[in-house]
């Protein structure tokens, strides 16, 4: 498969690796910002093959981690409303709310149904006139046009019946928080492929300016991470700051113009409460006063108690790469894929579920 | 597939409850349609139960079958409730002779659909060289069931040179798969509601019984064990193996087989090809003398052309599958949690 077979060269790799050691000479925190990276790291057990100075921290970047537990919630509750089909990507459904997940509410007989595309919500809204379809629209910037494109849609085709509960996030205020937080350590970032895909580099040059640390934007294959890592620490090393795109086969400057435009006629930035880490200014978008009638936030008045996180979960730290998921006393004992007290353990992308995965090979290689 | 002999007349388009109400309408349904297309020696007495011989030792299997949508892109329900219980007893060393059929059809069914269901089994029955010699049919009310679920059970005798047994697995054995993995799961996905997309990936649903006597055959108590990695994937039968043997396997992820199309649909998709459900593969465990004549005999026969030694039996890493990845890393394979489920981006 082009594309894929030349960034999971076996040889390539090898060449990164060795370059990656013979420039390294002091201990670095690198923090892939996103799940997707995580996963392909873990998958491909590359942060076996690093060298021991080279520290990967995992960033916040899994939409599932950090969507907050009380929209959780009210995606419950509206898939247990009988006039309501609920449309959620896949790996929501296992997440855990404050009592129950949404594959709970399905075996209770809630219609919700796994989609690929928002597209589709809309075609289930116009077959089902009856029926209020709602979307939960969550995910970083690269799924946000995707949501819009489907709330413009509904709008031009007429479908009422249609309506977005949205939990977008977006990457940079994320990245400022984390370096804002006294507590945590990062010396460079790898940015997240695709979310630049869609919105372009420039945004990230002020946060490169201002914290004085590299960020190089790069992809997701074994190799993209390798040079992604390798470009970091080669300015590290030279005491250097500037923001690279080792990812340039998709991303551009400028993003997708199409997309952006689109984004920023469907959504508004506003404050948004990030799971496990609390609210961040200017982190996400909501439905704009244009299209409000498409907001299920505004269409459905639900009222619910306020949710708790389970009183063991460090998931906020683990987001923030303070700590590491396998530093948490439930790691792999209480907490785990098939029972997950937090939401880091769900999705594949989850630094928790990742490392469930890495530490069994520790173990298991040891023995 | 196509219908090879005309459809029975039938006054009726759909399934009512009545063809499940053991009276006259059901009798129709099984004099006109069941028996008549599966007509044997021993179903065409027509009494409660068949009467058939078994001497030795034998294999006895039960499955049964629910899939949306029943009709899928290379087979159908009824074509994939034969092979599954031939597999199974493939699985277990036997030479699958007699089947059970029973249906729960939901009422409303469109009477075609249940005969080219019919017919497919048929066909299956005849490619696997098995018959049906008992069965049973009920219908339920409309919104109980999924348009029909079939039920199959099979009985085998044990082919004489096989000693199929988990006991025998050793470290050093080779693990070898029979062909191309992750076909099925992703044909049925790419045409279920909500996830459709164009390919044209087919399932993979085939009998292996006429392959795996061959292998027995010529090999007999080299192959171990036999093992066919439907729900759960190749991760989850490897995974049981390796817990119940409690020695370790390590697989090479470079050497496992699967189709261009298949791996970039589970790239898009998001879903690890390892965790997708087959029909029409088996995996076997061999003494690694013989491990490169099985693969090469195995790639003679259509549906083992890309039958390829994808790993090892081993002492270390005790009940767990270890993957070496395209790049040189390891990692734990763990067994299938739940479903699995796409991903967001």
């Amino acid at each position: 498969m082009k594309y894929v077979n030349e960034y999971r060269d076996e040889g390539l790799a090898q060449d990164y690796l060795e370059k990656i050691k013979s420039v390294v000479t002091q201990p670095w925190n690198i923090m892939e910002v996103c799940g997707g990276q995580t996963h392909s790291l873990v998958k491909n057990g590359l942060i076996d093959l690093l060298p021991e100075q080279v520290n990967m921290i995992h960033g916040p970047g899994c939409p599932v981690c950090v969507t907050p537990i009380h929209l959780i919630d009210k995606a419950i509750n509206l898939a247990e409303n009988e006039g309501v089909i609920l449309c959620s990507y896949g790996d929501m459904l296992r997440v855990p709310g404050s009592k129950r997940n949404l594959l709970d509410a399905k075996a209770n007989g809630a219609d919700i149904r796994i989609l690929y595309s928002p597209l589709e919500a809309v075609s289930i809204a116009q077959s089902n006139p009856e029926k209020e379809v709602v979307f939960f629209a969550v995910g970083f910037e690269t799924t946000a046009p995707a949501n819009a494109m489907s709330v413009i849609q509904a709008k031009e085709i007429g479908v009422d019946n249609y309506s977005v509960l949205t939990s977008h996030v977006l990457v940079p205020p994320a990245m400022e928080a984390i370096m804002n937080d006294d507590k945590s350590n990062i010396h460079g970032f790898l940015a997240a492929g695709h979310v630049c895909t869609i919105m372009g580099i420039s945004e990230y040059e002020p946060l490169v300016k201002k914290y004085k640390i590299p960020i190089v934007v790069t992809g997701f294959e074994p190799v993209d991470l390798l040079q992604g890592i390798f470009m970091t620490i080669v300015q590290l090393e030279r005491g250097m700051y500037e923001l690279q795109n080792q990812y340039s086969r998709v991303v551009k400057k400028g993003g997708n113009p199409k997309a952006i435009t689109m984004v920023e006629k469907v959504f508004d930035i506003t404050n948004r409460v990030w799971r496990g880490i609390g609210s961040i200014p200017d982190s996400g978008f909501e439905v704009s006063a244009e299209y409000e009638r498409f907001n299920a936030n505004k269409k459905f008045d639900i009222q619910l108690d306020e949710a708790e996180e389970h009183k063991s979960c460090i998931a906020g730290q683990v987001l923030k790469g303070i700590k590491k998921p396998h530093e948490c006393p439930e790691f792999g004992k209480k907490c785990n894929p098939e029972f997950p007290l937090g939401a880091p353990m769900v999705s594949s992308e989850g630094a928790c579920a990742a490392y469930y995965h890495f530490n069994h090979v520790e173990e298991s290689l040891t023995q | 597939m196509q219908l090879s002999c005309p459809v029975p007349t039938n006054d009726y388009e759909q399934i009512t409850l009545g063809h499940g109400g053991g009276g006259t309408l059901t009798n129709k349904l099984l004099q006109e349609g069941v028996f008549t297309i599966l007509s044997n020696e021993l179903l065409d007495v027509h009494h409660d139960g068949a009467i058939i011989q078994m001497d030795g030792p034998a294999a006895f299997t039960t499955d049964s079958f629910v899939i949306t949508p029943i009709f899928f892109p290379g087979g159908d329900i009824g074509e994939l409730a034969v092979n599954g219980t031939v597999n199974d007893l493939a699985m277990c060393g036997a030479i699958p002779e007699f089947l059970s059929l029973s249906f729960i059809i939901e009422e409303g069914m469109l009477m075609q659909d249940f005969w080219k269901v019919l017919y497919s089994i048929k066909s299956a029955c005849n490619q696997a060289n098995v018959k049906i010699v008992t069965g049973d049919t009920k219908v339920v009310e409309k919104g109980k069931g999924d348009q029909i679920f079939i039920n199959t059970t099979g009985v085998g005798k044990l082919h004489p040179k096989a000693q199929i047994n988990l006991s025998r697995v050793e470290a050093g054995d080779l693990v070898i798969v029979s062909d191309v993995v992750a076909s099925h799961g992703i044909s049925i996905m790419s045409v279920r509601e909500g996830l459709e997309f164009e390919t044209d990936i087919l399932s993979d649903t085939r009998p292996m019984n006429h392959m795996v006597i061959d292998l027995l055959e010529i090999y007999g108590s080299t192959i171990r064990l036999l093992k066919d990695p439907t729900r759960g994937g190749l991760a989850s039968v490897l995974n049981e193996i390796a817990r119940d043997t409690r020695l370790g396997i390590s697989l090479d992820e470079k050497k496992i087989p699967i189709a261009d199309q298949v791996k970039g649909a589970c790239e898009i998709l998001g879903l690890d090809p390892l965790y997708v459900a087959n029909e029409g593969i088996f995996i076997t465990i061999v003494a690694a003398k013989d491990a490169e004549e099985i693969v090469a005999d195995l790639n003679k026969n259509e549906f083992g052309k890309h039958a390829a030694i994808i790993g090892e039996v081993t002492k270390e890493h005790p009940q767990k599958v270890v993957m070496k990845s395209g790049i040189g890393g390891k990692r734990v394979v763990n067994m299938l949690v739940g479903e699995q489920l796409p991903r967001i981006c």
